[in-house]
């Protein structure tokens, strides 16, 4: 049982929740993750580590609330406890100081981006920040990054808050300019995102490392269930990665699978509205 | 009551049958198939064994249950002293008595086998040991131990680790398993069905071990929250039975397609998340009307055994050898096909074929045939020419076997591997740490239960040897 010492709200459906996993806390790298399942009968589902206090024995995760599992995750007050967390998992992320680099997020993807930032900031690097999101509602942790980045460039598609569009737009004039185009690029998001970061600095051969968010069960390499296509291999993300070499990832492949339980997700989101529903008319 | 029957009375009386549910009941729910004996057939039964000098089914048991001792007890119908003959040899007799190869071990070699049928060993082993998770107040207690003020590290809790745990703590030993996933049992949790092994049995067994003082610590991956070197530092001994939970990849196209599976990934939804078997199981399953698994042993079994119940229309069995040669114990297939299992034999896999959005819709296969026989003694199948054909299927399950799993020895370098990743560990699982030792899977490959009890049973002597040198 992982007992939960705070539980603050960011932005609508986003979540910072400070957990006691002594254990995880001490032996955790930027990059890795943990499996959480709530309580018995529940999801086991792959959360980064977002930051950690080894003295404190907490570690830190950023939670957007998207479906069921995370809903349910995220209202356990505090005070309250979470029946598994497992971790750290995953390969720690390759830092070293590229000089110059730009690290984008979309959508929870900022969550996950935010300790890779921090440890590429005390590895002395140059950071630029772009945070993608759909509207104002969507842009998160932007002060918490903006803190750790040189400079911070926020996009948004209905241009609420900064620049209007997609973080390509940014990053594109980025490396088109000789004195700006960074070393390497960090991504994180929804995989159109990825996929598209990919394909403006393959060409100028900039290195680009994504974070990959398959589907996972176990987390330890076991069922096979997390694998994506990295250049001719299959690779175990949970194991393997999460992070790949993006100019490598089959980002279609990986959508693919994505949708592979959409229609049972569905499902379960109607039966819990429904019972909802029941219990509002009550 | 006394056990003293004329060998030609004893002769005279046939083997039982094991009640079972009827196929087509149980082909559609998880209830365990085989029901168990009554107290009549299991005294029968036990009056069928001779009680040889020569103790032939002992030989072929890998951790030399006293078969005749134990059949004597039931057979005078001393329970009390049964049980504790079965468990003074066996941790896990519950376990054995339903999912061991019996008829490759210690029935094999039964001499009552020569001529006719065996002694039901593995039924009577399941008859006692139900009997006396039933009766815990009848069973002879256990002398506590003197605490040693040693300590012993376990990873994993399958078989292997389960088994040197109880061994261990009644030798006084403080005994701690770490287990990376949330449950206990390893295989036996999240591989074998509930169908064949329910689950509360695994949950006495873990009890039993609480109850001798050993601890258990979930969510602990080893290799990731701790290493194999800091167990060395914290404890006086380490042993690692962390399985061979790696899945094998079939390396043919359409392997990424959505509704193929590896065996672990369908089993685990099913077996320890519950997917399918729990209307309230927030895990998804995939359910098609058409499933094909590859393989010949009890993985694929398993897996299409569950496929069934889980209502697929055809369930099929897609294997390069013919039926002879598969792997999977007898019993299995037999229970396959009675609940309409299709089996598809000398046929192997070539691609999976798939839809326009990336859905599974065929697996295309190629028929074989048995040529000489290769080094495994077993034929080897050859393709026919021009054979190819399309098996329409909405779920592949690969059920072609593991491999090592290389997290917990990536963070341990000193520890000698293999060329396939497994741990290297002698007769009496020390490996090349001194003071790590290593059983099951992670040495064998994939094995059986009983293999990796022994390992177990064996490793924990050698440990408390190592704790008192
Ligand atoms: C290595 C890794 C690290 C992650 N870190 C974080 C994190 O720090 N914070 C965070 O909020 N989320 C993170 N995620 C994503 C998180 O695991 C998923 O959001 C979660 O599993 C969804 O579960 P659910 O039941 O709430 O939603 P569901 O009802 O299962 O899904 C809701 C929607 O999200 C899609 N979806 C399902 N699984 C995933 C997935 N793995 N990734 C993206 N979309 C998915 C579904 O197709 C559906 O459209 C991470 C994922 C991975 C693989
Ligand atoms: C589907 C299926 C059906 C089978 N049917 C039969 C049968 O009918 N009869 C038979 O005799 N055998 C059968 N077997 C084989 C048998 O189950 C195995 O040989 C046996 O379970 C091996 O035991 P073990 O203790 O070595 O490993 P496992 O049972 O694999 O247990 C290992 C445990 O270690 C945990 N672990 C792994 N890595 C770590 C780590 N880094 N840190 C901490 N813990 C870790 C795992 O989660 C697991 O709980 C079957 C196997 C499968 C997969
Ligand atoms: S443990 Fe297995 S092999 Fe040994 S006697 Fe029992 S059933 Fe037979
Ligand atoms: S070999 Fe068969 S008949 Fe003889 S003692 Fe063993 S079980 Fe009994
Ligand atoms: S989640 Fe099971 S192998 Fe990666």
């Amino acid at each position: 049982m992982f007992e939960v010492v705070s539980n603050e709200i960011l932005a609508e459906n986003l979540h910072k929740m400070v957990l006691v996993a002594p254990r995880i806390a001490k032996a955790r790298k930027a990059g890795q993750f943990v499996m959480v399942r709530l309580a018995q009968g529940e999801e086991r589902i792959p959360l980064t580590i977002g930051d950690a206090d080894p003295a404190a024995g907490t570690i830190t995760l950023f939670i957007q609330a998207i479906g069921a599992s995370t809903r349910k995750i995220v209202s356990t007050p505090v005070g309250g406890f979470i029946r598994d967390v497992a971790g750290p998992l995953g390969k720690e992320t390759h830092i070293t100081n590229w000089g110059r680099v730009v690290c984008v997020g979309g959508g929870v993807g900022t969550a996950v981006l935010f300790p890779l930032v921090k440890a590429l900031a005390e590895a002395g690097n140059e950071i630029t920040t772009i945070i993608g999101g759909r509207s104002e509602r969507y842009v998160i942790l932007a002060d918490e990054l903006g803190a750790l980045s040189k400079n911070l460039l926020i996009t948004t598609e209905d241009g609420s808050l900064g620049y209007k569009g997609f973080v390509t737009g940014p990053l594109s004039e980025m490396i088109a300019d000789p004195a700006r185009a960074p070393q390497a690029v960090f991504a994180v998001g929804p995989v159109p995102m990825m996929k598209a970061v990919a394909n403006l600095t393959r060409e100028p051969g900039i290195e680009t490392i994504v974070s990959l968010n398959p589907i996972m069960i176990d987390g330890t390499g076991m069922c096979g269930g997390c694998r994506v296509q990295v250049g001719s291999e299959t690779k175990f993300a949970c194991v393997d990665g999460p992070e790949f070499d993006a100019h490598l990832v089959d980002f279609d492949g990986l959508s693919d699978r994505l949708t592979s339980y959409r229609k049972e997700e569905a499902a379960r989101h109607a039966a819990e509205g429904c019972k909802l529903a029941k219990e509002v008319a009550k | 009551m006394s056990n003293d029957l004329s060998p030609k009375e004893r002769m005279a009386i046939d083997r039982v049958h094991m009640p079972e549910l009827p196929a087509d009941e149980r082909s559609t729910n998880f209830e365990e198939v085989n029901l168990g004996l009554s107290a009549d057939q299991a005294l029968s039964e036990a009056q069928r064994c001779l009680q040889c000098k020569t103790r032939n089914c002992v030989a072929g048991c890998p951790v030399g249950v006293s078969i005749p001792e134990f059949i004597d007890a039931l057979a005078c119908d001393d329970l009390p002293k049964a049980a504790k003959i079965l468990r003074g040899d066996n941790a896990l007799p519950a376990v054995c008595g339903r999912v061991c190869p019996q008829e490759t071990q210690c029935e094999a070699l039964c001499v009552r086998g020569k001529k006719g049928d065996a002694v039901a060993i593995g039924y009577l082993e399941r008859y006692v040991a139900d009997w006396a998770m039933l009766h815990p107040d009848r069973l002879l207690k256990e002398a506590k131990p003197e605490a040693t003020g040693k300590s012993v590290a376990v990873v994993g809790c399958g078989p292997a680790g389960l088994t040197a745990a109880g061994e261990l703590a009644r030798m006084g030993h403080q005994v701690t398993i770490f287990e990376a996933l949330h449950d206990t049992g390893g295989v036996l949790r999240y591989g074998i069905p509930e169908f064949r092994l329910p689950k509360e049995i695994i949950d006495r067994e873990v009890a039993v071990l609480a109850e001798l003082g050993v601890t258990i610590e979930c969510n602990v991956i080893i290799g990731k929250t701790l290493t194999v070197a800091e167990l060395s530092e914290d404890y006086d001994a380490v042993f690692i039975a962390n399985g061979a939970g790696l899945p094998t990849m079939l390396n043919i196209p359409g392997e990424n397609l959505k509704g193929v599976y590896a065996a672990n990934e369908f089993l685990t939804r099913v077996n320890l998340m519950e997917a399918g078997r729990r209307e309230d199981s927030a895990t998804p399953i995939l359910q098609r009307d058409e499933v094909a698994v590859i393989g010949g042993g009890n993985t694929a079994m398993d897996c299409v055994r569950t496929a069934r119940r889980l209502g697929a229309k055809r369930a099929m069995i897609i294997y390069r050898r013919g039926e002879a040669e598969m792997p999977a114990r007898i019993e299995e297939i037999k229970h396959a096909k009675e609940e309409g299992v299709e089996f598809i034999m000398l046929t192997a896999p070539l691609a999976i074929v798939g839809t326009e959005d990336g859905w599974v819709s065929a697996l295309r296969c190629q028929k074989m045939e048995l040529g000489p026989a290769d080094d495994s003694g077993r034929r080897r199948p050859q393709p026919v020419a021009d054979s190819e054909f399309d098996i329409p299927a909405g779920i592949v399950i690969n059920a072609v076997g593991t491999n090592a799993n290389p997290l917990l020895t990536a963070t341990a370098p000193d520890l000698k591997l293999n060329k396939w990743g497994n741990v290297v560990a002698d007769e009496e699982g020390q490996t090349s740490i001194p003071g790590v030792f290593a059983g099951g899977d992670i040495v064998r490959g994939g094995a059986t239960v009983i293999l990796a009890m022994g390992d177990g049973k064996r490793a924990a002597a050698a440990i408390d040897q190592y704790l008192k040198r």
